[in-house]
């Protein structure tokens, strides 16, 4: 029977939002008001997180999954020991290692050599651990030929490697990861998951927050579903993972986003809604195998982009990717949209028709201009449902396997005769 | 530091009212206090041309026109030592105290991106400012060792009283700055009264001129500011000029103290809600 790493008790989070104290007040501001109470309006309090328990055993991989704006940034930070709680407690066998933030606290001024000491302290490591693991930590980054210039020459993604490699390598009880996949390369990602699954077999506590559906169902075992500040349920990754995608997002076949769920890091692009139409041209939750259906983005542009492409992932329930598409992947749309002006925008596309199989379907959206900058990203914008009626096969009663279900074009030839042939006829 | 190795429970809780000190906490993490100052130190001069010196500069210029306007053409009395040196002694832990007080009270709000991302005792960073002016202030020193040499100037057998007076120009510092600090991280008025403050402190502490001219029934209140005791025991101690420390010294000291304690206190209450507000 394993001990508790961390127990969580009725937390609870509570952040004032319009009240002067937020917005730097100003002595003057202070006195010019009298140094009066501010009357605390209930609707001018937003409880980030509220009444929130479970416990994490030692040696456990738990997920915490749910949208922006759910509460799981500030429960990290609780834990981190960053920010207060408002109410409630939590106990933490052993030190806690965050990484909320790679390279937090590097200076541009100083070397790569440099900065990985600084990095480490701030991080709570000792000077001796880090000297005995600076090698390591220069390998994984690969930086050694960089490693006595400033950081501020480097590029971001070198800068990102050594950042993450110095976290990566604090060895801390309880490891708390956020989101730090999304950064780095296809082989650097590797890498850092590679990194976190030893992390979890040497019996390390790990919490793992993330977007991402694939690596959760690959690393945890547990996941915690997290949403406007309660916990929703936790159960095993498979069924958590199902209940968020199946509850938190079905809005009837369309997505609207709320100006909380928009991080301000995305302007100028400003996302309004993502839609799934069925073949009359009507917002559907449901729509059927055998008939092209249409997916649209409806978004707004507060300043013109250069090189911007909207686009959508479309992912099963189990975060696999199907694929991936934008809307200037035909050079010719490319050529005539280089620059897109400020204004209302759709992109549409549509699926042909006897493309998926029955099931659930998750819509993702990227909007992004090529190895510059993603404006936006939402890994699980929509749900919506493949109905199979009168789709191939359907004579049979059963469930077939993969993703897609296309018509394909068979021919049944007799060879006993000896006429085979092969190719094409 | 083994005690890190295994296995701490710590149990985060709302805290109410006046908190402890945790001075523990701030043990465990000494050597961080070493690394923010080993970083300040390193960055402080890269891409200036003129570098350390910088650090000499500052207290020299300041004393060459302290030495032609209040010296030479204002005839400032300088208890019987030529007034450069009279003043310098004085600007050497002046700019010490003044540098101290300004970066520490700015280094919360410098360090927004860290504490807002990391848990360490936040005491570190006001401390670890305050710690890197010492070298500025070793190699300033340098140049007064020159200037005694240059007038033929012994230093009295109270030297030692350096050490202890050094300390209360930091403590001093540090105890303003744990104040203003954590006030700065709510109301950013603090960083526009900084220069000012620094300036009229100036004035208010006997650097151009001899605390001697102070009438005697003011002296007592002349003496709460701490820097009057750390300045005059400079001077006694170096130059062999006035009565050496007394009531005067004690003074400056129960008041640095005070300002302190409180200071620690505050710096703590206002300590959970940094990572919000800054």
């Amino acid at each position: 029977m394993s001990r508790t790493a961390i127990r969580v008790e009725q937390l609870g989070k509570k952040y004032n939002i319009g009240l002067p104290v937020v917005k730097y007040p100003t002595l003057r501001d202070q006195i010019s008001e009298g140094f009066k109470r501010h009357e605390k309006a209930e609707n001018s309090f937003i409880w980030a997180l509220k009444d929130v328990s479970f416990d994490v055993n030692e040696g456990q991989v738990l997920g915490v999954i749910g949208r922006n704006g759910a509460g799981k940034s500030t429960l990290l930070k609780i834990l981190s020991r960053v920010t207060e709680p408002t109410e409630g407690s939590v106990e933490i066998r052993g030190r806690v290692g965050s990484l909320l933030e790679v390279g937090t606290g590097f200076h541009p001024e100083l070397t790569g050599r440099e900065n990985i000491f600084l990095n480490g302290a701030i991080l709570g490591m000792q000077r001796e651990e880090i000297q005995n693991k600076f090698d390591e930590i220069v390998s994984f980054a690969e930086v050694e030929k960089f490693i006595d210039t400033p950081v501020k020459r480097y590029s971001s993604g070198m800068y990102l490697r050594l950042a993450f490699a110095v976290a990566a390598h604090l060895e801390p009880e309880i490891l708390v990861v956020d989101e730090v996949l999304a950064v780095g390369d296809a082989e650097f990602q590797k890498k850092c998951l590679g990194k976190m699954s030893d992390v979890a077999q040497q019996g390390r506590t790990v919490l793992f927050v993330s977007h991402n559906m694939s690596a959760i169902l690959r690393l945890t075992q547990e996941t915690l579903v997290i949403d406007h500040g309660k916990m929703l349920m936790r159960g095993p990754t498979t069924e958590a993972v199902d209940f968020y995608l199946s509850e938190g997002l079905t809005q009837e076949g369309q997505k609207i986003w709320r100006e909380d769920e928009i991080a301000s890091a995305s302007k100028p692009f400003h996302p309004v809604a993502v839609r799934v139409l069925d073949k009359q041209g009507h917002v559907a939750e449901t729509v059927r195998s055998t008939e092209p259906c249409t997916i649209e983005i409806e978004y707004k542009l507060e300043k013109s982009i250069k090189g911007l492409r909207v686009g959508i992932y479309l992912l099963t329930t189990r975060g696999e990717f199907i694929f991936t598409s934008f809307d200037t992947d035909d050079i010719k749309q490319y050529e005539n949209n280089t620059v897109r002006k400020a204004g209302n925008y759709i992109s549409r596309c549509e699926i042909p028709a006897n493309l998926l199989n029955e099931g659930r379907y998750v819509i993702g959206i990227n909007a992004s201009t090529y190895l510059i900058k993603r404006y936006f990203q939402d890994d699980q914008a929509l749900l919506f449902n493949v109905d199979p009626s009168g789709a191939p096969g359907m004579q049979w009663v059963e469930t077939r396997l993969g993703p897609i279900r296309p018509a394909l074009k068979w021919r049944i030839e007799n060879y006993e005769s000896g006429d085979l042939q092969h190719g094409t006829k | 530091m083994s005690s890190l190795n295994e296995p701490r429970t710590i149990v985060i809780k709302p805290s109410t009212g006046w908190t402890a000190l945790n001075l523990k906490d701030l043990w465990n993490y000494r050597e961080l206090i070493y690394f923010f100052t080993w970083r300040d130190l390193k960055v402080r001069y890269k891409q200036t041309v003129l570098g350390a010196s910088w650090a000499i500069l500052q207290p020299v210029l300041t004393m060459v026109v302290f030495s032609i306007f209040f010296g030479g053409l204002a005839q400032v009395p300088s208890d019987g030592v030529p007034y450069p040196i009279f003043s310098y002694t004085a600007l050497l832990p002046w700019t010490l105290f003044s540098k101290a007080l300004q970066d520490a009270s700015r280094s919360l709000v410098s360090s927004a991106n860290i504490i807002s991302k990391v848990y360490f005792p936040r005491l570190i960073l006001p401390l670890s400012s305050t710690l890197a002016g010492l070298v500025d202030f070793a190699i300033a020193f340098v140049v007064l060792l020159l200037m005694m040499v240059f007038y033929g100037i012994h230093p009295t057998a109270n030297l030692w009283l350096l050490l202890p007076l050094i300390l209360l120009a930091l403590l001093t510092a540090i105890g303003v700055s744990l104040w203003l600090s954590a006030l700065n991280v709510m109301y950013r008025d603090v960083g526009h009264m900084l220069p000012f403050l620094t300036q009229f402190w100036m004035y208010i502490t006997p650097i151009a001129y001899s605390s001697s001219i102070v009438p005697e029934e003011w002296r007592f209140v002349y003496a709460l500011n701490p820097l009057t005791g750390v300045v005059e025991g400079f001077r006694w101690a170096l130059l062999g000029t006035g009565d050496g420390p007394g009531i005067t010294l004690l003074i400056s000291s129960c008041i640095s103290i005070l300002i302190t304690i409180t200071g620690l206190f505050y710096f703590r209450r206002m300590e959970r809600k940094f990572a919000d507000l800054v």
